[in-house]
């Protein structure tokens, strides 16, 4: 089950090594992303897609806010 | 669409998954800093003064107006032990009864603004609106500083 993370838990576990992965459409991406995230929109989330992404490490994912 | 996101790598044989649910929405008004085509443009949170002048609820004008200016301010705002944003002072406040609490003489809730708001949008708000002074405050209410027409303004019509 995916777990939720705050603000200062993402920034200790992207320092440790956390993949930061941004889900809205590429064009909200290319205007503004968290430093050091991937772009890997909702509809791309599929295991062809997934394949730039390292199973052994974690996986933050973000989109604008809880909607 | 992140929880989605989250359930759908762990169908695919990730193990371990987080989702921040407060997003780039919480990121950007904590004004922290971004990549991408927009993250060099100015927003309001660079803009904004910090040294803008603070003061109590229960401090007694006269005294507050005489530290204000005493700073080179015509406005103050009013904020709590954790710069939680209750009023603003502008000129025109500053301007009343020395003798009145701040809580008495403040313009209270005014209406704050999100550090990642880029200049130009503020600029076009402020104008038309009249507003000289704008606080700028995190997600959670917390001053970031007093953004001033003229600054925003200035910075806008240089970038556009």
């Amino acid at each position: 089950m995916p777990k939720e993370i705050d603000r200062d838990g993402l920034r200790r576990m992207v320092e440790a090594g956390a993949q930061l992965v941004e889900v809205l459409p590429a064009e909200e991406y290319a205007e503004d992303h968290l430093p050091g995230a991937i772009s890997l929109p909702l509809s791309h989330v599929d295991a062809g897609g997934a394949e730039v992404l390292d199973k052994t490490r974690p996986v933050i994912v973000y989109c604008w806010d809880i909607a | 669409m992140s929880p989605r996101a989250a359930w759908r790598l762990e169908s695919l044989g990730f193990t371990e998954v987080y989702d921040y649910t407060a997003g780039k929405l919480d990121w950007l008004a904590a004004g922290l800093p971004t990549e991408g085509t927009n993250a060099q443009r100015p927003r309001a949170g660079s803009l904004a003064r910090k040294d803008v002048p603070t003061c109590a609820l229960d401090e007694a004008l006269g005294a507050v107006r005489d530290r204000v200016r005493g700073q080179g301010w015509d406005a103050a705002v009013v904020v709590n032990e954790e710069r939680i944003v209750f009023g603003l002072l502008r000129a025109k406040e500053l301007a009343g009864d020395g003798e009145r609490l701040i809580s008495q003489a403040m313009r209270p809730g005014p209406s704050t603004f999100r550090p990642y708001v880029l200049a130009d949008e503020m600029a076009h708000h402020m104008v038309d609106h009249n507003l000289e002074s704008s606080p700028i405050t995190t997600s959670d209410g917390r001053l970031v500083g007093l953004l001033l027409q003229k600054d925003v303004v200035d910075v806008a019509r240089k970038s556009g």
